[in-house]
């Protein structure tokens, strides 16, 4: 489809253009005190834009200018994930007391920016623009994990953040362009059709340009060996900042990593285990396997020994993108299904943890251990909603993690016996995580007694947070709807290149 | 039944854990009643559901199914036979008594009844769901209320009983949900147990992984998955700590019904639907059924802690239930086609599960009164006391000798079965267990004498009798011990029916000697 023709579809991210820049002049007249107004803007155009996504079209499958963007329902599915997230953190971020002496227009512009970076993410098609769209998240990221300008921690993830980021930015742009002086396209279709037809011989540079790709997108999912920037990263933003990166960008950068591997790799009209058709000879699933299970054991291992929750948190997800990363090896359709589930439920809960985090901190003043001591016994319903985070990220029924931990064992399970030792260790590493999850509870409950005097967090803190705790628990009882929903949202643009 | 009656005996502490939470929770009184309500309207569906079951009928009673979750095959499916009759009877039973034994819970009333009512809600579940997914779901739903009852309201070492606790338990589950995962897809993908149970022994006969038989791979997942629970030795060791940091009517429910769930899991699922395995793995449960007893009769008898040496004795009880697990394959015919020897090995097994529930439980609550008084529990600490509680000491006595398998009281009969089915297969195996009745003969008449007799420890001296409440959790359990020890006829007619039918079953999907 032709530009013009394009425009039409691609309302939900013109309503977030023209929000960043109603945004922008707003900020200008707002005075410090009031710049917080702005948020609600951008509110505004999130949820405008969060409508304007759903209603799309399901059986409209198309790609945007002149094959550069897809619109199927995948690029929705991700879409609606990461706006609803995003709507979230831009509400609890007008409650959360760390912004108190801060100016925080520049601060909600800047999602903003994200969001849009991340929807063309979710849905290019097009070496060259999935590079732009990651550099938009990346550099506005490094800049809302900075946005603290007091605080020598916030300034120190964001100089990290900056680094790895350009660091494996690089990496990615040098491997694209090896493919792109073999393939002599950008378009991710053409490339996997000249794929198809390069012999063996070029094997060993597509080793290289596919490692270094894979760097890159490993970075934004964290996955090890480029996950170091994240603890820092996570512990030292913003905590709502935290919250946002743990979920949105992963999501983003699961949906650019799933797309890259299912055009160039799957066999575009039916996917099925095991159908690697360009380069069977490069045993890629192996690779991401092994690099799953570095991932997860990882997380899980060194999250044991956090004092801070926050760091705690960081590594947990870490091993949460182990998880997911787990079964993208065994590339069916139900492997698909399992992560695109889970990222939902992740998003979910780990948003329900992070906002935990936030009422705690603007209560306490901190956010290691200790400060939680007690916890469950001074703020009664926080308490029981972070029980139920701390079950549903371990992965325990009746609570959405479990459902999403199960088909992602399914998936490996149906793979077959080749995928089987995958399995078990992914579980071996849900028993691991029970030990540092359970460690908030132990503090929060059986640690320190029962205080009388009470705390009351702000109410749309609460509110936000029962409506996030009670999804996870009826997804974790009846979620027959979102299964339906997520297994009808994975038709993705077929080429008839 | 014109109601859905096992779907409301799951549902009603549920319904009673809503009430609580709509309690305020100053009325500490009000919660305790509402509980005490809600399970001992349990238990009168438990009973009801036991006068109206078929004792002749083959196969599942009151069965349920509703549509879960189509896409996947889930439904929710309940149902009840004769080895689950006895557990739905003795669960309701256990947690009403335990609601009297924990009325004077101290801290955080509310959450403990709300938690222990959830907890109600998992163990019946388990029984009585048909369908894989709702099982492991129950199986789980168990472990949160635990780990809270425990680590909220143990004692000193709680934290690290009740993390202990939950990491064993969760290791044998998550390797059980590989197993359900891998039966699911290679039986044509479904859930439904009963199914399997019919469909798995065929549809797995003949599949290798990695060289060795399918149905070996899963036995073994689902095997590691229930050992913990029942425990098996060298699994056991999270049991003595869970047991004693417990508190008494948490130790109550874990010894008379989580310990069961092992049992029970082993002969539903590994029985029913890997019935090949049974004849490759009874000789192996029946020497690590060994190590239970003696291990466990010999650990007791090391111990100064009256609750620990109780929580070892389970470990050695069980150890009976499982050699009779093991004599099921007497009824092969390689073995001479005893089906007597194998009927009367189950029903050991299942009735020994029943007795452990009522004599396990009074003698934690025992323990529990004992130390309600002196805040201490060891052994070699009190002295006399038979002067002092009088009442107590007789109450005692008869738990004790429950416990070391007096005849005419409960658990010498189906110890008894266990061993005169065991025996024809495995001989040696038998006459050593036999030996472990001596040491539990030992250690507890070694305790009852030294609590009860000699010398009266003057600082007991104004030690009260046992009161009213605690004689109420008490007396059920030491009647119901006493029937079944002189005419157990009720009870193994029972599961009669249910029993030879898995005795058939696993002979005949079974019996086939090298279908690996």
């Amino acid at each position: 489809m032709n530009n013009i023709q394009s425009i039409r579809l691609f309302i939900p991210e013109l309503i977030i253009v023209v929000t960043i820049l109603i945004g922008i002049i707003a900020d200008l007249i707002y005075s410090r005190q009031k710049s917080f107004k702005v948020g609600y803007w951008i509110l505004g155009g999130l949820i405008l834009s969060l409508f304007a996504v759903l209603m799309h079209d399901e059986h409209n499958v198309l790609t945007l200018f002149t094959d550069m963007v897809t619109l199927d329902p995948f690029a929705v599915l991700l879409k609606t994930i990461i706006l609803i997230s995003t709507i979230l953190v831009v509400i609890i971020s007008r409650y959360n007391n760390e912004f108190n002496n801060y100016r925080t227009g520049e601060y909600h512009i800047l999602i903003a920016i994200t969001v849009f970076g991340m929807m063309l993410m979710v849905s290019a098609v097009d070496i060259l623009l999935i590079y732009l769209a990651i550099e938009i998240v990346s550099i506005m990221s490094f800049v809302l994990a900075g946005y603290l300008k007091q605080n020598k921690r916030s300034n120190e993830s964001a100089l990290k953040y900056v680094i790895y980021g350009a660091f494996s930015s690089g990496l990615m742009l040098f491997g694209m362009s090896i493919l792109f002086g073999m393939t002599g396209s950008t378009k991710l279709y053409l490339i996997a059709n000249s794929l198809a037809q390069l012999g063996p011989a070029s094997n060993f540079a597509m080793i290289i340009a596919l490692v270094l790709i894979l760097a890159g997108f490993a970075y934004k999912i964290s996955v090890v060996p480029f996950h170091f920037w994240t603890p820092d990263v996570y512990e030292g933003a913003p905590t709502t900042i935290t919250a946002f990166l743990s979920v949105a960008p992963k999501a983003a950068g699961f949906a650019v990593l799933i797309r890259f591997f299912h055009i160039v790799f799957g066999d575009a009209g039916a996917m099925q285990a095991g159908n690697w058709i360009t380069l069977t000879d490069i045993p890629w699933g192996q690779i991401l396997a092994l690099l799953s299970v570095l991932t997860m054991t990882l997380g899980n291992v060194v999250a044991i020994q956090q004092s801070n929750i926050k760091r705690m948190l960081a590594y947990s997800s870490i091993a949460h993108a182990g998880y997911m990363l787990m079964v993208i090896p065994v590339l069916s359709t139900e492997s698909i299904f399992a992560i695109a589930f889970y990222i939902f439920v992740y998003t979910i809960m780990n948003l329900g943890a992070f906002f935990v985090v936030i009422a705690v901190k603007n209560d306490t003043g901190g956010e290691t251990f200790d400060d939680y001591t007690g916890i469950g016994w001074r703020m009664p319903l926080i308490g029981i909603i972070m029980t139920i985070f701390m079950f549903s990220l371990t992965g325990l029924p009746p609570t959405a993690g479990f459902i999403g931990k199960f088909y992602l064992f399914a998936a490996l399970i149906k793979g077959g016996t080749q995928f089987y030792w995958l399995a078990f260790v992914g579980v071996i590493n849900s028993v691991i995580s029970l030990y540092y999850y359970m460690r908030v509870v132990k503090v929060m409950y059986f640690d320190g007694d029962s205080q009388k005097e009470l705390a009351r967090p702000v109410l749309p803190i609460t509110s936000i947070l029962i409506v996030l705790a009670f999804t996870t628990i009826l997804f974790g009882i009846y979620w027959a709807p979102l299964s339906d929903w997520i297994r009808n949202s994975l038709i993705f643009y077929i080429s008839s290149l | 039944m014109d109601f859905n009656i096992l779907s409301l005996l799951i549902w009603l502490p549920i319904i009673g854990m809503v009430a609580i939470a709509f309690i305020p929770r100053e009325q500490e009184e009000v919660i305790k009643i509402v509980a005490a309500v809600a399970t001992g309207l349990q238990l009168f569906l438990a009973i009801l559901l036991w006068m109206q079951f078929d004792k002749t009928a083959i196969g599942f009673q009151f069965t349920e199914k509703y549509t879960w979750i189509p896409s996947f095959n889930i439904f929710y499916t309940l149902g009840v036979d004769g080895l689950s009759l006895p557990m739905v009877i003795l669960t309701p039973l256990l947690s009403f008594l335990a609601i009297f034994v924990s009325w004077n819970i101290k801290r955080a009333v509310k959450g403990y009844f709300a938690l222990f009512l959830l907890l109600d809600t998992g163990m019946m579940g388990v029984f009585l769901a048909l369908d894989f997914f709702l099982f492991y779901v129950f199986w789980e739903v168990m472990l949160l209320p635990m780990y809270f009852l425990i680590g909220m309201w143990g004692g000193p070492q709680r934290v690290y009983a009740a993390i202990k606790f939950f990491l064993f338990t969760l290791v044998g589950s998550v390797l059980m949900l590989i197993a359900i995962l891998a039966l699911y897809f290679t039986c044509g993908q479904t859930f439904d147990m009963v199914t399997l149970m019919q469909t798995a022994p065929e549809a797995l006969s003949g599949v290798l992984w990695w060289g060795v038989s399918a149905i070996k791979v899963i036995w073994i997942l689902l095997f590691i998955g229930f050992a913990i629970k029942v425990p098996v030795f060298p699994l056991h060791t999270w049991l003595p700590l869970a047991h004693v940091e417990a508190p008494t009517a948490i130790s109550v429910i874990l010894a008379g019904v989580l310990l069961k769930m092992g049992v029970y899991g082993m002969l539903r699922v590994n029985y029913g639907m890997l019935p090949e395995a049974v004849w490759w793995f009874a000789g192996a449960l029946a020497v690590l059924g060994l190590i239970n007893v003696l291990w466990g009769g010999l650990a007791a008898l090391a111990q100064k802690d009256l609750k620990k040496m109780v929580a070892y004795s389970s470990i050695n009880h069980l150890g009976y239930a499982l050699m009779g697990m093991a004599a099921v394959i007497a009824a092969l015919e390689v073995n001479g086609g005893n089906y007597a020897a194998a009927e009367a090995g189950l029903s050991g097994a299942v009735f020994q599960m029943f007795n452990h529930g009522t004599i396990s439980a009074m003698l934690f609550i025992l323990a529990g009164v004992v130390y309600d008084r002196a805040h201490h529990r060891e052994i070699a600490g009190f002295g006399g006391l038979a002067k002092q509680m009088p009442v107590y000491a007789g109450v005692t006595a008869i738990a004790f000798f429950a416990g070391l398998g007096l005849p005419s009281l409960s658990g010498f009969i189906s110890e008894f079965m266990c061993f005169v089915g065991a025996f024809p297969v495995f001989r040696t195996i038998v006459i050593i267990g036999t030996l472990g009745i001596l040491i539990n003969a030992a250690y507890f008449l070694r305790a009852y004498q030294k609590i009860f007799f000699g010398q009266l420890n003057k600082k007991y001296a104004d030690m009260p009798e046992i009161n009213g409440r605690e004689l109420f959790t008490l007396i059920p359990l030491a009647v119901i011990t006493f029937i079944f020890g002189v005419y157990p006829a009720p009870f193994l007619n029972i599961i009669k029916v249910t029993i030879s039918g898995l005795v058939e079953h696993v002979v005949t999907l079974g019996g086939m000697v090298g279908v690996f």
